[in-house]
C-alpha cells in the first residue's frame, strides 16, 4: 500500500483499506489475502483476522495457520442464533492491520447493517484492512449483472467505498481453471457444486463476469492516478416513484465516475416537497431520493407543475451538461402524457445532452 | 430468447475436455504481467509443480536469467530443459523439447529473440512450433513486451523494448492470465528513494492499466468466440460499445469529442454508423464524407448501413454488435410525419432495449 494518506480522525491517520477484486466464488481472492497478511506478519507486522470465511476449503484454512483470530461474536436474534464479525473486540485488540473477508456481507442484529460500514468504523480508528468481494457486488453495475447472471444482487458496495480503498487488486484464474477446480469440489462441496455449476458458473456468465472485473480493475488503476478531468461536465437524474429510477441512478452515476462529472438527483413536485403524493408513491421516491445519497450524489425536490420546464430550467441554470432520464414505458396502460414528458425534455433542451436509459432486461435465461 | 437447454457438469466438462483434444494442436496459456516482482515466475512454476502432482508429465522450457530463492526451491523438483548456449546468447531447446515430447511445457519469458543460427529467429515463434507439436505451452510475458503496444510503453517508460512479442499471438492464446499483485518496495525508503517511488508508483500505476486492458481485450474476444460456437445470440454488455449515428448534418464535432471522451474513459470500442439514403445531393455527400473522415481520425470503425427503416436499420445494427450506447443528433425535421408518429430520434428512444440513447444539440 503506497498511496500517501493524509486524512485525520481523532488526530489519528486514518488506516489503508486493500480490496481483493474477484468475479466468482473460488477464484482465490480469500486466499490471497491470508497470504498477505502471513507475508506482513513475516515482517514483524501486528496482523490479525477479524473474519473468515472458511467454506471447508483445506488450502485456504491452512492459509489461517499462526494469525491470530478475533472470535465472532454471537448474535440471538428472533430466535436464532447468527455470527458477525466482532467490530468492537478488533478496536479493543487494535492491530496494525486486520483481514475481513466478504467485504459485501449484510449483518444480522448488530449496531450497523453492512460489513463495509464496519470496515469504515476500523479505517477510521487507524487500522488497515485488508478485504475481498466479487464484481457481483459493486453498486453501479448491478442492472448489468442482473442482465448477465439472472440474479438480483441484494448484498452491494456503493461504488464510493471501492473508490476510496488505496488498492483494487484482481485476483484472477482462467474460467477453465474455475470450472475444474469446481469440478474437484475444492470450492463449495460437491453436491453444491452441481448446482452452482449449472446455474451462475456456466463458462460464458465467468467470462463476461471476468471481464468485468478486469475493466473495473483497470479503472480503478486509472482513477488513482492522476487523469486529468477532461471537458467539464455536470450529471443531472430526474427521479421519480417509478421502479426504473433506481437503474437509472446507478447508470448516471456508473458514467459521472467514468468521466470525472458531478452528478444531481432532482423531483419534480407542484409544492415542492413529497405531500402531495400517495403513500406508496412518495415511500418510493423516498427511497430512490435516500439510495442516491447513498451513492454520494446530491439530491434536491424542485418546485413545478410542468416537470419538463422546471427540470430544464433548473439544468440551465446550473450548467448541466447532461440530462439523465428513463426510457418511457410502453403499453396501452401508460398515459400518453408520461411518453410525452421524455419527448418534450428532449425538445425544449436541445442545447444539452439528454440520455435516455432503458432497462437491461435478463439475458442468462 | 435463447434456446439453449442448460448442461451438467459432466456435460460442460466433457465438452471443455473435447474442445481441448479436439484442437489438437497445444494449447497456449498466456500469464501476463506488468512488471517484475509480481510474482509472475512465481506462480507459473507453482502451477507446474500442481500439475505435476495430479500426475501431468510437465517440463520447464525456459527459466529467467535469475529467479528468486522460491521459485529455485520449485525449479529443483521438476525437471528442466537447459536453455542452449552459443557464443552470442542463449534460447531454448527446441529440439530437446520436441524429442522428449512432455504434455505441458513451461516458459518463463517469451519476449526474446535467439542468436543467429537458431531454428527460429524469436522465441514466440519456437513456442509456435512446440504448439504445432502438440504441446501444450503455459508462456509469461510482461505487457511492455508486446510489440503493438511499444510506442505506449516508450510513453510511460522512457524505453523502447527491442525484443517483442505480436499481440496477435498473445490473442490467439486459448486461455490468458493476468498477475495482478503489488510490486516489492524498498523497505524504510531514503526521500529520494521516496520521491522515486512516486514516479515508479506512477509508471507502474500506467503499465499495470495497459495490461488489465490488454487481458480484458483477450478475454472479450473468447466471450465473442464462445457465443458464437454456440450459436447464441446474446450480448452481455461487459464491454461497452459506442454506435454514432452521422448524418450529412450531424454535429459531428460535439458526438465525436464526447464519443472518443467516453471511449477513452470506458475502454470502449468506438463505431460510426451512416443509414445509407438514396438520392443524396453532392453537397451532402461531401458533407457525410468530411464528417465520416472525422470520426475515422478519432479511431471509429465505419459502416455504412442499407436498410428501408433508418431507426429499424439501426436497432438490427446494434443489437448484432452488442452496442450499448447508441449516440444520435436532435432530429430537426418537424413536418407532419414527426408530429403524428413521432421523430426518428422519438422512436428510438421507445424501441430501443438494453442501451443508453444519447441525443445531441444539432
Amino acid at each position: 500500500m503506497t498511496a500517501p494518506n493524509t486524512s485525520l480522525h481523532n488526530g489519528r491517520p486514518r488506516g489503508k483499506l486493500k480490496i481483493f477484486m474477484g468475479y466468482a466464488a473460488g477464484v482465490g481472492k480469500t486466499y490471497k489475502m491470508l497470504e498477505e497478511g502471513q507475508e506482513l506478519k513475516e515482517r514483524g507486522v501486528d496482523v490479525v483476522i477479524g473474519y473468515f470465511e472458511p467454506h471447508a476449503r483445506k488450502d485456504t484454512i491452512a492459509k489461517t495457520e499462526g494469525l491470530e483470530m478475533i472470535p465472532r461474536q454471537r448474535i440471538d436474534y428472533r430466535g436464532s442464533v447468527f455470527e458477525e464479525m466482532d467490530t468492537d473486540a478488533i478496536l479493543a485488540r487494535h492491530p496494525q492491520v486486520c483481514l475481513v473477508d466478504e467485504f459485501p456481507h449484510s449483518n444480522v442484529g448488530t449496531e450497523r447493517s453492512k460489513r463495509w460500514e464496519d470496515v469504515q468504523v476500523l479505517l477510521d480508528a487507524g487500522i488497515d484492512v485488508l478485504t475481498t468481494m466479487n464484481i457481483q457486488h459493486l453498486e453501479s453495475l448491478n442492472d448489468q449483472i442482473m442482465h448477465i447472471t439472472g440474479i438480483q444482487v441484494r448484498e452491494t458496495i456503493p461504488d464510493w467505498v471501492v473508490q476510496q480503498a488505496d488498492e483494487v487488486v484482481m485476483t484472477d484464474v482462467t474460467p477453465r481453471a474455475l470450472l475444474h477446480r469446481l469440478r474437484r469440489g475444492v470450492v463449495y462441496g460437491k453436491e453444491k457444486s452441481e448446482l452452482a455449476l449449472q446455474n451462475f458458473f456456466r463458462e460464458q456468465t465467468l467470462v463476461a463476469l471476468r471481464e468485468l472485473a478486469l475493466r473495473q480493475a483497470a479503472h480503478e488503476v486509472e482513477h488513482r492516478s492522476d487523469v486529468a478531468p477532461s471537458k467539464h461536465n455536470k450529471i443531472l437524474v430526474l427521479a421519480t416513484a417509478d421502479p426504473p429510477t433506481a437503474m437509472l441512478i446507478r447508470r448516471a452515476k456508473r458514467v459521472s465516475d467514468f468521466l470525472s462529472a458531478e452528478c444531481f438527483a432532482v423531483a419534480v413536485q407542484p409544492t415542492g416537497d413529497l405531500s402531495e403524493l400517495s403513500p406508496t408513491d412518495r415511500e418510493a421516491l423516498e427511497r430512490h431520493l435516500n439510495f442516491a445519497r447513498n451513492l454520494h450524489i446530491e439530491t434536491r425536490i424542485l418546485e413545478g407543475t410542468d416537470v419538463a420546464s422546471t427540470l430544464v430550467d433548473f439544468a440551465r441554470r446550473n450548467q448541466i451538461t447532461q440530462i439523465f432520464l428513463a426510457q418511457p414505458r410502453e403499453g396501452m396502460w401508460i398515459p400518453l402524457l408520461s411518453r410525452d414528458l421524455v419527448q418534450r425534455i428532449v425538445r425544449l433542451a436541445k442545447d444539452m445532452q439528454i440520455v435516455i436509459v432503458s432497462n437491461r432486461e435478463t439475458a442468462a435465461r | 430468447m435463447r434456446e439453449v437447454r442448460r448442461k451438467t457438469p459432466d456435460e460442460l466438462l466433457r465438452e471443455v475436455q473435447a474442445e481441448e483434444a479436439a484442437i489438437g494442436k497445444g494449447h497456449l496459456k498466456v500469464v501476463l504481467g506488468y512488471a517484475s516482482g509480481v510474482g509472475k515466475s512465481f506462480r507459473m512454476i507453482d502451477e507446474a509443480r500442481r500439475r505435476r502432482e495430479r500426475g501431468q508429465d510437465v517440463v520447464i522450457g525456459a527459466v529467467q536469467p535469475t529467479e528468486p530463492p522460491e521459485v529455485e526451491a520449485l525449479l529443483r523438483k521438476l525437471e528442466v530443459i537447459p536453455l542452449k548456449n552459443v557464443k552470442d546468447g542463449t534460447g531454448i531447446d527446441v529440439d530437446a523439447i520436441l524429442q522428449r515430447h512432455p504434455a505441458v511445457c513451461f516458459i518463463d519469458g517469451l519476449a526474446y529473440d535467439n542468436p543467429p543460427g537458431f531454428r527460429n529467429p524469436t522465441r514466440w515463434q519456437d513456442v509456435q512450433t512446440l504448439l504445432d507439436a502438440g504441446i501444450k505451452v503455459v508462456a509469461s510475458i510482461n505487457v511492455q513486451y508486446i510489440a503493438e503496444l511499444r510506442e505506449q510503453v516508450q510513453a510511460i517508460t522512457g524505453k523502447f523494448p527491442t525484443q517483442t512479442v505480436p499481440i496477435a499471438f498473445i490473442k490467439s492464446a486459448s486461455e490468458i492470465e493476468i498477475v495482478d499483485a503489488t510490486p516489492d518496495e524498498p523497505v524504510d525508503p531514503t526521500p529520494a528513494e521516496q520521491m522515486d517511488a512516486v514516479h515508479r508508483q506512477q509508471r507502474l500505476s500506467k503499465l499495470r492499466e495497459l495490461a488489465l486492458v490488454l487481458a480484458a481485450d483477450v478475454v472479450d474476444q473468447q466471450l465473442t468466440d464462445y457465443l458464437d460456437q454456440h450459436g447464441i445470440q446474446q450480448q452481455l454488455g461487459a464491454h461497452e460499445r459506442i454506435l454514432v449515428c452521422i448524418t450529412p448534418r450531424s454535429n459531428v464535432t460535439e458526438m465525436i469529442d464526447t464519443a472518443r471522451m467516453i471511449a477513452e474513459r470506458f475502454h470502449a470500442e468506438l463505431i460510426a454508423a451512416y443509414v445509407a439514403q438514396a438520392g443524396i445531393s453532392p453537397e451532402d455527400q461531401a458533407a457525410l464524407d468530411e464528417r465520416l473522415a472525422i470520426a475515422r481520425a478519432a479511431g471509429a470503425r465505419i459502416v455504412i448501413l442499407d436498410g428501408e427503416s433508418l431507426v429499424e436499420t439501426l436497432l438490427t445494427f446494434a443489437k448484432s454488435q452488442g452496442i450499448t450506447q447508441i449516440f444520435i443528433g436532435h432530429s430537426q425535421r418537424s413536418g407532419v410525419a414527426s408530429k403524428l408518429f413521432g421523430s426518428p430520434v422519438d422512436v428510438l428512444i421507445r424501441r430501443s432495449r438494453g442501451m443508453d440513447i444519447r441525443v445531441f444539440p444539432q
